[in-house]
C-alpha cells in the first residue's frame, strides 16, 4: 500500500492517537501531546517507504511524547515546602479511573497496557513500539492486570 | 473499574478542534483546496514556490486520486486549506466575473519538464480574448514544425486556465482537444468574449 497524502492519514489516525493520550496524559495534556505527535509524524513522513502499520508507528510516537511529558512534569513539580494557592486540577469526568490506577503502574506495564488496550494494538505491534519480545509484552500485560486487580481486591 | 481496561471514551468535538488545530499550523510542503467554478470543482495544489496544480476533479477521477499522485511526484506532507490558496479562489472568482484579464497567482512548474515549460509560457502571453494555433504557439515556443509535441505538452498543462491552453486551437477554425473536455473550452473562450450570461 502506497503511502497516503498526510491529510488522510491525519483524518484516519487522529481518532486512535486521541485515545491513547487521554489515557496516557489525561485529557488536558492530551491536545499538547496531540499537537506534538503529529508534528513529528510530518517531519518524518516522507522517510516511510509504504503505508504499512502506520496505526502502530503513530503510536510509537505519541508513546514517545507522553514520556517526555511526564518526565516534563516531574522536573516542573512543586518542591516540598512551597504552598500552592490552588489544589492540582481535578481530572476530568472522561478521565476513567481505570486509566489513572494504569499511569501509577511501573513503566514497562504501563506502556503495554496503554498501546495494548488504549492503543487497540496486537502484542506484535505492542512489542514492535517497545522494542522487546512479543512474550514480554503479554508477561508485563499480565502483570500489569494483576497488580491492577490486586489493588482493587478483585483477586 | 473493568479490567482490562477499556478504550477511552472519544470526544470528537475536542478531536476536531485538535486536529484543526494541528492542521492550521503545520509546516506542510503541500496545500490543496477544492474550488467551485463555472466549469466544475477544481483541486487547487499550492506549494512553497506557488501553484504546481488545478486539476478538474471529476477529469482526474476525484479529489483522492489527485492527492495520491500529488503524494508521488512532489510531497506525501500534504494537508486541506491554508491562507496560500486565498489567492487562487480569489483570482478564480474574479477570472470567472469577467473581472480578471491575467493571474498573479506564482507557479511552481516542477511537474513541468523543460520544453512543456517553453510551451506554456508562450501560451500565457496570447492575450485574453484570442486565441493561437498549436504551430504559432510551437514556432514561439521555439520548435517550428513541432505542433504535436506542443498538443502533447498543452495536454499536460499541470495548472489549466491559469496558463491559457484554452486559447490554443487548431488551423482552420477547428477547437482542438481539452483536458477537461472540449466543453470546458468553449466555456472558458465564452467567459473571455463577455459571454457569462450564458452559463451563469
Amino acid at each position: 500500500m502506497p503511502l497516503p497524502p498526510f491529510q488522510r492519514f491525519l483524518d484516519e489516525q487522529r481518532d486512535p492517537v486521541w485515545r491513547f493520550l487521554v489515557a496516557s496524559v489525561g485529557r488536558d495534556a492530551a491536545d499538547d501531546c496531540f499537537q506534538e505527535t503529529f508534528l513529528a509524524a510530518m517531519q518524518a513522513y516522507p522517510r516511510l517507504r509504504h503505508g504499512e502499520h502506520l496505526r502502530a508507528w503513530v503510536l510509537t510516537i505519541a508513546h514517545r511524547k507522553a514520556i517526555d511529558h511526564h518526565r516534563a512534569r516531574r522536573r516542573a513539580a512543586v518542591p516540598v515546602g512551597a504552598t500552592p494557592d490552588v489544589a492540582a486540577p481535578e481530572p476530568p469526568a472522561a478521565d476513567d479511573e481505570t486509566w489513572r490506577r494504569v499511569r501509577d503502574l511501573p513503566a514497562r506495564q504501563r506502556a503495554v497496557l496503554l498501546l495494548r488496550y488504549a492503543g487497540d494494538l496486537p502484542h506484535r505491534d505492542v512489542a514492535a513500539a517497545l522494542g522487546c519480545s512479543e512474550e514480554a509484552s503479554r508477561q508485563a500485560a499480565r502483570e500489569g492486570l494483576k497488580r491492577l486487580r490486586h489493588e482493587i481486591g478483585d483477586h | 473499574m473493568t479490567l482490562p481496561p477499556p478504550i477511552p471514551p472519544l470526544d470528537p468535538q475536542a478531536v476536531a478542534a485538535a486536529a484543526a488545530r494541528f492542521a492550521a499550523q503545520a509546516p506542510a510542503d503541500v496545500r490543496y483546496a477544492e474550488l467551485d467554478t463555472p466549469v466544475g470543482r477544481v483541486v487547487a495544489v499550492m506549494t512553497r514556490k506557488g501553484l504546481a496544480r488545478l486539476d478538474y476533479e471529476d477529469w482526474f477521477g476525484g479529489l483522492d486520486a489527485v492527492l495520491e499522485d500529488t503524494a508521488a511526484k512532489l510531497s506525501p506532507r500534504i494537508l486541506r486549506g491554508g491562507a496560500a490558496l486565498d489567492p487562487v479562489a480569489r483570482e478564480l472568482d474574479e477570472y470567472f466575473e469577467g473581472r480578471r484579464r491575467a493571474f498573479d497567482i506564482p507557479i511552481d512548474w516542477t511537474l513541468v519538464p523543460p520544453f512543456g515549460r517553453r510551451v506554456l509560457q508562450a501560451t500565457a502571453r496570447i492575450p485574453y480574448g484570442e486565441v493561437a494555433t498549436y504551430g504559432e504557439v510551437a514556432t514561439r515556443a521555439g520548435s517550428p514544425g513541432g505542433a504535436r509535441a506542443t498538443g502533447n505538452a498543452l495536454g499536460a498543462n499541470p495548472v489549466p486556465i491559469v496558463v491559457p491552453c484554452h486559447r490554443v486551437v487548431r488551423a482552420g477554425g477547428l477547437l482542438g482537444g481539452y483536458t477537461g473536455g472540449v466543453e470546458r473550452k468553449q466555456r472558458l473562450l465564452a467567459v473571455e468574449r463577455g459571454e457569462r450570461a450564458l452559463f451563469g
